[in-house]
């Protein structure tokens, strides 16, 4: 978009929203709308407070755990499932229906299995993550291109520095949008189980403001889970662009 | 052969995982996990006596609902998106922030807004359904190969034809796909309301039975459902390759 | 086989000679200048090419004849009417074919008909036609994707065929084609150019390939590009096409047009 042949940045419009947010919270159209400056000094005031930093703590240690499992189940099950054929078969149908299986109505099996913590919720964000982590490895062993795989058999590489030399990086631009997407997936996952056994993190955060009518705290705390959600799913992009450079010149 | 083989492996893969599943549950690993065959049972108990079938009625009013709404409202504003800068400029960033946020974050306020009735869970549903509709729709117009609307345009294409003769042709296989994440995420939604924000269909089930401690009908009712949305999106899947058999080849030179 | 001594000397017909001509064209992507000051006439049913190296502007000179492409100074004349977009004088036949994926061949080859809104049956009659002219009858139920690369530019043919204009513009037609599709290709051009009474300006990067097809070759240099050379095969115009390839001067001018681009490759 050009404005006297001056080109605006990408998400430049977000400032227009925001007028317009500020806008209508101005004009008391709705009580569940305050204005964004009142957001905004709200989230200032809370950000430092024990019970905002006690959340954002245990939300972070749920989904790093949840991811750290995911990426480290996910990549090797994958790239085993691109090398060896039998497991692929007997593994792909479920691969498949869990990635686009409604995850959310498994939360209450992982309940009452594990109870109403911590281990639920981290487990929670590893199926969210794990499945597109599994299959974009899987998609990215399969597309090497065979005469690279050639070529280092023919100056007789070890299968174990095939693996690590050829295989791993070869397939890393697909691995890496992968685990983008998964990322994303967790921390739709680590919100979503949170919400659901509601006693941890930001869930039990949202459920205390939304319970007490805390409007600008509630949207605060929104606008700070969007902002880290957008900045991981960014720099993660940023990162696959490093390597899809070579990705595309195979 | 390879049918067979495939087919084989297929059901080798369903027998191991279920006689996991069977074996785990006669431990049992926790008195909590039922086995396969109980969960079977109930499943069919639940669906003899009707309260599937009523439970599916009531599940999948909100999710109809806010599918058809987000595919209308989304596919719209991603064709507008597609086709003009300005747009662009202005609604993609919000739609991008929605794909990449936790939006389920918002439940909470919808039911302080709308209560705990339809509307709230059909919001639910239409959130995590719009975003990824849009962008796959507005990405798609975006992509259409400009030498297929050099080509109308030679041939002397209106402006409205170029869009329904070319732009909306090519770029279908791609909304599609977006439908279909779109119904994806749609049952997530779906589900997640009916076990937030208050009981109904099969959330209503699920809830009910693991208050009670029913827990071969609880996971029966899971079972079900994630089986339900896994075959409709196939479904959906299959409709698309018969539709656009061929469409994503054919421009390219080989 | 008389194109050239068809051309008329006289300019007092009441329809200019040339039937495209390019008059001062320049052509700017912001700072990059594609096209300077470029001068070019395209005779009346004869095939002209444009020849050059990568990036010298031949295919931005034929999307600004076409109409897809506005010049920023200069103007292009079509039957001494001054061009602002394209029209029904016209014909393009794609690089990569731009064939619609979801359409079968008959729909592709009428397309250009169903955009004037000829009624179906009419323009079905048309297509067929011209899918049998060029080689493909058997074939209209066909899906681009179940066709060859040199079939589906029979199609792309087809289509500009049928909407009967007099200039057919051809960007590197038989570029994504493999080479025994492209001779046969090129031979069947030639008849066409004999048989049809059109105007073909014809884009290429093979010296081979314009030599042996063009009526006139305009040689392009890049950055900025200009015309540096007009040659015209007249001499062997006339021979058969199995002999083309043999003749001496054939042989010259395809050395000639390589002394002169060779410094320009890198």
């Amino acid at each position: 978009m050009k404005l006297f042949g001056y080109t605006l940045p990408g998400m430049s419009s977000l400032i227009l929203w925001g007028l317009l947010w500020e806008i209508v919270g101005r004009l008391d159209v709705t009580f569940f709308v305050p204005p964004l400056s009142e957001v905004v000094s709200t989230l200032i005031s809370v950000i430092g407070t024990p019970a905002f930093l006690k959340a954002l703590y245990e939300t972070a240690y749920a989904f790093f755990a949840g991811v750290f499992f995911a990426v480290f189940i996910g990549i090797p099950t994958g790239i085993l499932m691109g090398k060896s054929r039998l497991l692929d078969e007997l593994l792909l149908p479920w691969v498949n229906m869990f990635l686009s299986a409604p995850l959310t109505a498994l939360v209450p099996v992982l309940m009452v299995l594990f109870g109403f913590g911590m281990k639920a919720i981290i487990i929670t964000t590893t199926l969210f993550a794990i499945w597109i982590i599994i299959l974009n490895s899987r998609a990215g062993v399969l597309q090497i291109n065979r005469s690279l795989v050639e070529m280092a058999r023919s100056f007789g590489a070890s299968p174990l520095d095939a693996f690590f030399k050829i295989y791993f990086w070869a397939a890393l631009p697909e691995i890496l949008g992968g685990v983008r997407i998964g990322v994303i997936r967790a921390v739709k996952g680590v919100i979503i189980g949170q919400l659901l056994i509601s006693i941890v993190g930001f869930g039990a955060l949202f459920e205390l403001y939304a319970n007490n009518f805390l409007m600008s705290h509630f949207w605060a705390v929104l606008i700070v889970l969007f902002a880290l959600a957008f900045t991981i799913s960014e720099s993660l992009s940023y990162l696959e662009r490093r390597v899809s450079y070579y990705a595309a010149k195979r | 052969m390879t049918g067979y083989r495939s087919l084989f492996l297929k059901v080798l893969s369903a027998v191991l995982v279920f006689g996991a599943w069977e074996i785990a549950g006669r431990i049992p690993v926790s008195y909590s996990f039922p086995t396969f065959l109980d969960t079977m049972s109930a499943l069919v108990a639940l669906t003899l006596d009707g309260t599937m079938l009523r439970a599916y009625a009531e599940t999948l009013q909100p999710l109809a609902v806010g599918i058809s709404i987000s595919a209308v409202f989304g596919i719209g504003i991603g064709l507008w998106v597609g086709l003009s800068a300005r747009f662009d400029w202005l609604f993609s960033p919000i739609f991008i922030v929605m794909q990449a946020a936790p939006l389920a974050a918002l439940i909470p306020l919808l039911v302080m807004a709308y209560g705990v009735g339809l509307t709230s869970k059909v919001f639910v549903v239409c959130i995590m359904a719009m975003p990824v509709i849009v962008l796959n729709t507005g990405g798609a117009v975006r992509n259409t190969p400009s030498s297929l609307q050099e080509m109308g345009r030679s041939f002397l294409a209106r402006e409205d034809q170029i869009l329904l003769k070319v732009i909306i042709p090519a770029a279908s296989p791609v909304i599609f796909s977006g439908l279909r994440l779109g119904i994806s995420a749609g049952f997530i939604g779906a589900i997640l309301a009916e076990l937030k924000i208050t009981p109904t269909g099969v959330g209503d089930i699920i809830t009910y039975s693991r208050s009670i401690a029913d827990y071969p009908s609880m996971y029966a009712a899971i079972f079900s459902i994630i089986l339900f949305a896994v075959l409709f999106l196939n479904l959906v899947e299959r409709l698309e390759n018969v539709l656009f058999k061929g469409n994503d080849r054919g421009y390219v030179s080989d | 086989m008389s194109q050239i001594s068809d051309r008329p000397d006289s300019a007092s017909k009441p329809v200019p000679e040339n039937a495209v001509a390019a008059r001062n064209v320049s052509k700017n992507y912001g700072d990059v200048e594609a096209l300077r000051d470029l001068s070019l006439d395209f005779p009346r049913g004869q095939l002209t090419s444009l020849l050059g190296p990568s990036g010298c502007g031949k295919t931005t000179l034929l999307k600004i004849i076409a109409g897809l492409l506005e010049p920023s100074s200069g103007e292009i004349l079509v039957n001494g009417e001054l061009v602002d977009g394209p029209g029904p004088d016209r014909a393009f036949v794609f690089q990569d074919f731009a064939l619609l994926p979801w359409a079968s061949v008959i729909r592709n080859v009428a397309f250009g008909l169903e955009l004037r809104g000829v009624a179906k049956s009419e323009r079905e009659a048309i297509a067929e036609r011209y899918i049998k002219d060029v080689g493909l009858a058997g074939f209209e139920n066909s899906f681009p994707h179940e066709l060859s690369g040199g079939m589906r530019q029979r199609v792309g043919l087809a289509r500009a065929l049928s909407v009967d204009a007099q200039v057919l513009l051809m960007d590197e037609p038989f570029s994504a084609v493999d080479e025994q599709t492209r001779r046969k290709f090129q031979e069947d051009l030639l008849n066409l150019v004999a048989n049809e009474n059109k105007t073909f300006i014809f884009v290429t990067h093979s010296i081979e390939e314009a030599v042996y097809v063009s009526d006139q070759i305009a040689i392009l240099l890049p950055r900025p590009s200009r015309v540096s050379e007009i040659i015209r095969p007249s001499g062997i115009r006339g021979k058969g096409a199995d002999s083309i390839r043999r003749d001496p001067e054939y042989l010259d001018i395809v050395d000639r047009i390589w002394a002169s681009l060779r410094s320009y490759v890198e």
